[in-house]
């Protein structure tokens, strides 16, 4: 066939061919890479022995082993389930109140309430539950619905003006732009400005001391402390959690805006709300 | 009278698209068949600019080679080579800094497949078109089979890229990853791809040597088994033949099976195989040295294409797919390793007798490097799909790390040297304008490679430990949201790597278009190029 040739420089012989002046030398395979090879393809062999592999008509290969991922991921939660059931079967025995009493409980309820928080509560609240604009900051004392745990484990288990919650949290503060005359309202954006700060115009204080007194007291208390029992916020505590400034605030009495939290009880389960009721109440503004 | 039949062609496929717009059933196809229409008004043109009514001048010579072809594939590799790194940093910073995506023709979601289908198809397919063409006729001693065939490949694969590409930008896709265009570019496509199996094909079958080339093995390998797996991939009903949307002719794990034997044999016979038929021709000639062993060609040439085939189901580790094909995906894999190294043996040891040359010629150090990369990837590869690595890589930065050691350092590498060794070739200059810029590219590549693959490797593994860590009460430490949050870093160095590279490719497109101009640096050689000037030992 082919003339015989040799590489000069390897002395090893080519196979003869030669192609636009490229030949190939006749050297064997190297046997590491044959037995690595051999290697792999035995243990390849073994492998499908022990794990299901091969298909058969309407079966297949179940391997020595039975190994079948869906029986080791149900396993595998079933373990974590049942490494966690004695504290989770506590958990929901004890009053949400109580939870804080036992050590033990209250270090679990604060893991798992942190871990529940970062995949359902940062979206709004913020991953260190700091708030923003409209979304309560949850580290100060200044809540709308009450800050003791059972009054969040409420708020949490039935949100906030979630329609579909028959027991849900609600209030409305009227539009009061269909009340007062536009005076009246930047008379009493003035006062409540003054309770915390100064407003741009201090003649305007006074008779909106009197606007709020007839129109907002109700809800908002004599004082403006607010009313946790309605949701009315405190407006005495330079926490402002839709507003700023005096504009703003006369904006919102003209046409309030109102925030939505969902209901978390039938979407988490009560063992994980009063995980989180426990979790925000420790997080430093829990009363 | 010449290209008239071609011109008429182009003419009625202009009216075809204009047809297409006017009664599209919706307003994305009606966008798609508008550009479609443009392109080919353009091309109309230009072919109507080049018909000459004189009578047909003397033929090229039929014993030639036929080298345009190559030469307008070498510079379309350059030219989408520059476009899909460009695409690849732009990509890589909007991950990093969101405020990038430009809504909506520009956001990542568009981005990335024009990125991904940039380099594997425009850059890679267009490597591997021209390349094949070049070797195939050399190694077989006969001009490419089938006129000007050749021409039809180059120019319709052109066509596909920009349909593809447009198509990506207005929001065209199947879903499909790596084979995104819908139904009527895939079509367009397999007529494309079958013509290139004819002239290839036909040219080893009218070859004037005895043997057919190992190079040619792969590429062959390469054609038919990208026609397979894109024929059966894009199998799919259109809702209208005059509208975009088409339906999948598998459902649920079928699909997703589908879709991942298509998916890893694209790696498998386009970046793998195809490659390895170019490496098999420039390394040995570039070096002047016989390939290393020829049955170690033959043994891990046919170990590698059944190994391949079977790979796929390890993109579905721990999915619905059933656990018998998760082993043999695994398996296969894992088997697959040593006939992945015969490449790597081969083409580093042929380089035995004329190892200096590493240390004095750029082009093989970039061609080196490529094979060093590719036998790093693909032991990374198998030991990536053993299911307990997998548990832990699989959906992570590692996964693209990976992807990119073999694309950056493997396709792309190696490609860079046969640009380097074809140019001076093709237009007959006697070396190209500059090897010292071989060499910057050489080192600029290289860092960006390094760069992106170690900081992908310490983001993916964070990722996945942050994924799957437990407190001591048995709840998940980390959100979703954090282990985003923490991979910024990463981010910006994989952007930082990606620019080096980008800019490596740029010194190569310099370099290339001043060695076509037929400019010489006046540059000082590479220390131990010249003997005479190599000091005594």
């Amino acid at each position: 066939m082919a003339e015989k040739h040799v590489d000069e420089i390897s002395g090893v012989s080519t196979t003869g061919h030669e192609w636009d002046g490229i030949r190939e030398l006749n050297n064997p395979m190297p046997r590491w890479w044959v037995y690595t090879f051999y290697a792999t393809i035995l243990w390849a062999i073994g492998y499908c022995v022990v794990y299901p592999s091969i298909p058969l008509l309407t079966e297949n290969t179940k391997g020595t082993s039975g190994f079948s991922s869906r029986a080791a991921l149900t396993a595998e939660l079933d373990a974590a389930k049942a490494s966690q059931k004695a504290t989770l079967d506590k958990i929901a025995a004890t009053p949400v109140g109580d939870i804080a009493k036992d050590k033990a409980l209250l270090e679990f309820a604060v893991a798992g309430g942190a871990s529940a928080f970062k995949n359902n509560c940062a979206q709004c609240h913020g991953s260190g539950a700091a708030g923003g604009k409209g979304f309560p900051n949850l580290n100060d004392n200044d809540w709308l619905w009450g800050g003791k745990v059972e009054d969040i484990y409420t708020t949490l288990t039935h949100g906030i003006r979630y329609a579909q919650d028959a027991d849900t949290r609600t209030s409305e503060m009227p539009a009061f732009a269909e009340v007062l005359q536009p005076e009246q309202i930047k008379q009493v954006a003035a006062y409540v400005v003054s309770l915390t700060g100064k407003p741009s115009n201090t003649a305007l204080v006074e008779p909106g001391k009197q606007v709020f007194a007839e129109n907002c007291a109700a809800c908002h208390g004599e004082n403006a402390k607010g009313n946790k029992e309605m949701g009315a916020p405190n407006l005495a505590d330079a926490i402002w959690l839709k507003v700023n400034g005096e504009e703003e605030i006369a904006a919102q009495v003209s046409h309030p805006k109102h925030g939505v939290m969902p209901a978390w009880g039938a979407r988490l389960g009560d063992a994980t709300v009063k995980q989180l009721a426990v979790y925000v109440h420790q997080l430093g503004g829990g009363e | 009278m010449n290209y008239t039949i071609e011109t008429i062609l182009i003419g009625v496929g202009v009216f075809l698209a204009v047809l297409g717009a006017a009664f599209a059933q919706d307003s994305l196809f009606q966008a798609h068949m508008g550009v479609l229409a443009i392109t080919l008004a353009i091309a109309f043109i230009l072919m109507l600019r080049r018909i000459s009514f004189a009578p047909a001048g003397p033929q090229a010579s039929q014993s030639e080679y036929f080298d345009d072809v190559v030469r307008y594939g070498v510079i379309a590799t350059v030219f989408w080579g520059v476009v899909g790194f460009l695409v690849g940093v732009v990509v890589a910073l909007q991950l990093a800094f969101p405020d990038l995506n430009i809504e909506p023709f520009l956001n990542f979601g568009r981005l990335r497949p024009l990125h991904t289908s940039a380099v594997i198809f425009a850059f890679g397919g267009n490597a591997l078109i021209a390349t094949s063409f070049y070797v195939v006729q050399r190694t077989c001693r006969a001009r490419l089979f089938g006129g000007s065939l050749g021409w039809f490949v180059f120019w319709g694969y052109q066509l596909f890229i920009v349909m593809a590409a447009t198509g990506y930008l207005l929001g065209i896709t199947q879903g499909r990853e790596y084979a995104e265009p819908e139904w009527y570019v895939d079509l367009w496509l397999t007529i494309v791809w079958v013509a290139y199996l004819i002239a290839f094909l036909g040219t080893i079958l009218k070859r004037k040597e005895p043997h057919i080339y190992v190079a040619n093995w792969f590429y062959l390998s390469f054609i038919v088994t990208i026609a397979m797996l894109h024929v059966v991939n894009n199998l799919a009903v259109p809702v209208s033949f005059l509208g975009v949307k088409s339906y999948s002719l598998f459902s649920g794990v079928q699909d997703a099976l589908t879709q991942w034997w298509y998916g890893h044999n694209a790696v498998g016979f386009f970046l793998t195989a195809g490659f390895l038929g170019m490496m098999y021709y420039f390394v040995p000639k570039q070096a002047g040295r016989p390939v290393y062993s020829y049955r170690l060609s033959i043994i891990h040439f046919w170990a590698l294409i059944f190994m391949y085939i079977w790979a796929g189901p390890h993109h579905l580790h721990y999915t619905a797919l059933p656990d018998w094909a998760q082993t043999l995906g695994m398996v296969f894999s894992v088997m697959l390793w040593m006939p992945s190294w015969g490449g790597m043996i081969n083409g580093l040891m042929t380089l035995s007798g004329a190892w200096d040359k590493i240390r004095t010629d750029p082009v093989i150090r970039m061609m080196i490097i490529a094979i060093a990369f590719y036998g790093m990837s693909t032991f990374e590869g198998p030991m990536m799909s053993i299911k307990a690595v997998n548990s832990l890589s699989h959906y992570t930065e590692w996964t693209i790390g990976h992807v990119h050691s073999g694309a950056l350092g493997w396709v792309g590498m190696i490609t860079f040297g046969a640009v380097y060794y074809l140019v001076p070739k093709l237009w007959n200059r006697d070396g190209l304008y500059s090897l010292r810029l071989v060499n910057w590219h050489f080192w600029l590549s290289t860092l960006g490679i390094v760069i992106y693959a170690a900081v992908l490797w310490v983001a993916g593994i964070q990722q996945g430990l942050m994924w799957r860590e437990y407190d001591s009460q048995g709840f998940l430490v980390y959100s979703f949201a954090e282990s985003v949050k923490a991979m910024f870093p990463y981010y910006v160095l994989r952007a930082v790597g990606g620019g080096l590279y980008l800019i490596g490719g740029l010194v190569m497109a310099y370099n290339v278009y001043m060695t076509i101009r037929g400019y010489k640096r006046n540059e000082a050689p590479i220390v131990g190029s010249v003997p005479n000037l190599q000091p005594a030992e």
